[in-house]
């Protein structure tokens, strides 16, 4: 009897699991691809933000080719097509707008003590050669780099499709080929000034008296490079220094990576350039119309000693004196006045 | 005037390469330059699939709005080509594009780009359709003698669909509610903006 029972209930139990189980085995026999179909919404989602490019397997050995979407891209050209052409032209023209209200209001900065005719030798020829080599590869591939940037919307609309192509190919090669010199010489100007260029205390002096740009008279003394010069030269070992490299890694893009990479260089550099370049504008109307008799010390290398005094105190007691010990003479020397 | 897109059907795709080869034959593609290429993505896995990828033809082209020399222009059929005349192959096109399509050949020393080279989407340049002139540079102009991409065309599984934007999509919604699963147009919400609903 309970050999019965206990088999009854062995059916029961049986055929209830049996219900329970023929839906379950029904739903895993059926073939559900849309289960393990992967969409690009699911694989967009999987990567999360900031992160997001879809990349597989191709038969290119180039591994960029693995990349299917990278929807970040459109970022940098935003970046790129507008924000670096507006940052660009602010630049450039905030720096030209300053420059000429500067002069509007200080006018060209005179030698106070008129010029004395008396010559002191400021840069001898192999540093001039440095300046001028840098400043004049430095003015090509800042003209042919703008133009890669603002070229489109400035020069374009002037002289047509055909000839703006030519111009920027020309361009181009220009600013592949000139950088090396302009590395090389960077690296001369480091050889010969960074001695000159070291920090020092009397600076300090010379930017709490605005070097003395805003006010006639006012000459804070200063070595053979003032605290601006300082700050200048400091502008472009750094920001040439960091054009070379981006340079570099735009110029052999397969040493410097993927996508990510060359957007980064070329953001840097992009940026480097225009702030270097308002820099340098602000420089060269220093040492041309800005001030009188300061273009003589690259010129010729001889600078007039009233401007030198004026200028660089501490510099002409320091080459007057060594060349007052040379003729063995005590003392410093101070011509009559 | 139709807008032209591209939509492969990622899970029809079976990586055959041929609309690989078949582009490079049509167009007498130069060796490395790869107009097309086919991705497969979560390969030997379960749920693999490959998409047929080039040039998606973006509204507002990415490529279009990097270029130091504007060599890219829009067509009446919503293709984006280029004037290879003008173009300095600076390679900022290939940093902007989201699907990898810009190429460029080695051209001179030190690796220096040659012009950039990209799907026409089978219809050409700036020259006059079907010129000589325009094959050397761009290939064939298929759109001009009234035939669609060859890729698309001559696709086996039919998984690469090429044509109006709203016609393909139609097409693609009929094949994912007839089969009842579908993974979507890839790339479509990059390159245009929006993507395909069934």
């Amino acid at each position: 009897m309970t050999h019965h029972l206990s088999r009854l209930f062995g059916i029961i139990a049986l055929s209830l699991g049996l219900m329970l189980a023929v839906p379950a085995t029904q739903a895993q026999a059926q073939v559900n691809p849309t289960a393990s179909s992967v969409t690009e919404d699911a694989l967009f989602d999987t990567l999360g933000p900031g992160n997001a490019a879809v990349a597989g397997r191709t038969s290119i050995a180039d591994p960029n080719a693995g990349y299917l979407i990278k929807p970040e891209n459109r970022s940098w050209a935003a970046l790129q097509g507008s924000t670096l052409h507006t940052v660009s032209i602010v630049l450039i023209v905030g720096m030209i707008v300053l420059l000429a209200g500067f002069y509007m209001i200080r006018g060209r900065i005179r030698v106070e003590g008129g010029l004395s005719g008396r010559k002191i030798l400021r840069f001898t020829a192999i540093e001039r050669f440095a300046h001028w080599t840098l400043a004049s590869t430095f003015i090509i591939l800042a003209l042919t780099g703008l133009n890669l940037i603002i070229g489109r919307s400035v020069i374009l609309p002037l002289v047509g499709e055909a000839t703006f192509g030519t111009m920027t190919a020309w361009g181009k090669l220009a600013h592949n080929f000139l950088a090396w010199p302009f590395m090389v010489a960077l690296a001369l100007i480091v050889v010969f000034w960074l001695v000159h260029n070291l920090p020092a205390r009397v600076d300090w002096q010379w930017i709490k008296q605005g070097g003395g740009l805003l006010k006639k008279g006012a000459h804070p003394p200063a070595g053979k490079f003032n605290a601006g010069q300082k700050l200048i030269f400091w502008s472009v070992v750094l920001g040439g220094a960091a054009l070379s490299f981006t340079g570099y890694m735009l110029m052999f893009p397969m040493q410097a990576g993927g996508f990510e990479s060359w957007q980064f260089y070329q953001t840097i550099h992009a940026l480097a350039a225009g702030i270097l370049s308002a820099i340098i504008i602000a420089h060269i109307y220093l040492g041309s119309v800005g001030m009188e008799g300061a273009f003589d010390a690259m010129g010729s290398g001889e600078v007039d000693e009233n401007w030198a005094k004026e200028h660089h105190a501490l510099w002409v007691e320091e080459v007057q004196g060594a060349a007052a010990k040379g003729t063995a003479a005590p003392g410093r020397t101070h011509p009559a006045e | 005037m139709a807008r032209m897109k591209f939509l492969c059907d990622a899970d029809r795709c079976i990586e055959c390469n041929a609309c690989v080869t078949a582009c490079k034959n049509e167009h007498e593609v130069p060796w490395g330059i790869n107009r097309r290429r086919v991705v497969t993505l979560n390969d030997g896995l379960p749920g693999e699939r490959s998409v047929s990828m080039a040039c998606m033809h973006c509204t507002d082209a990415p490529c279009a709005s990097v270029c130091p020399v504007s060599c890219f222009y829009t067509t009446a059929d919503a293709v984006v080509l280029h004037n290879k005349d003008t173009c300095i192959g600076c390679g900022y096109c290939s940093y902007a594009c989201p699907f990898g399509a810009p190429q460029y050949p080695q051209t001179a020393n030190f690796g220096t780009r040659g012009k950039m080279d990209k799907c026409t989407y089978c219809s050409g340049g700036p020259e006059p359709d079907m010129s000589q002139a325009e094959y050397v540079k761009y290939g064939a102009n298929r759109l001009a003698e009234g035939k669609l991409p060859l890729c698309a065309e001559m696709c086996s599984t039919k998984a690469l669909l090429a044509g109006d934007g709203d016609i393909i999509a139609e097409i693609y919604r009929e094949r994912v509610v007839t089969r009842g699963y579908g993974s979507g147009a890839w790339g479509w919400r990059t390159a245009y903006g929006e993507t395909l609903t069934v």
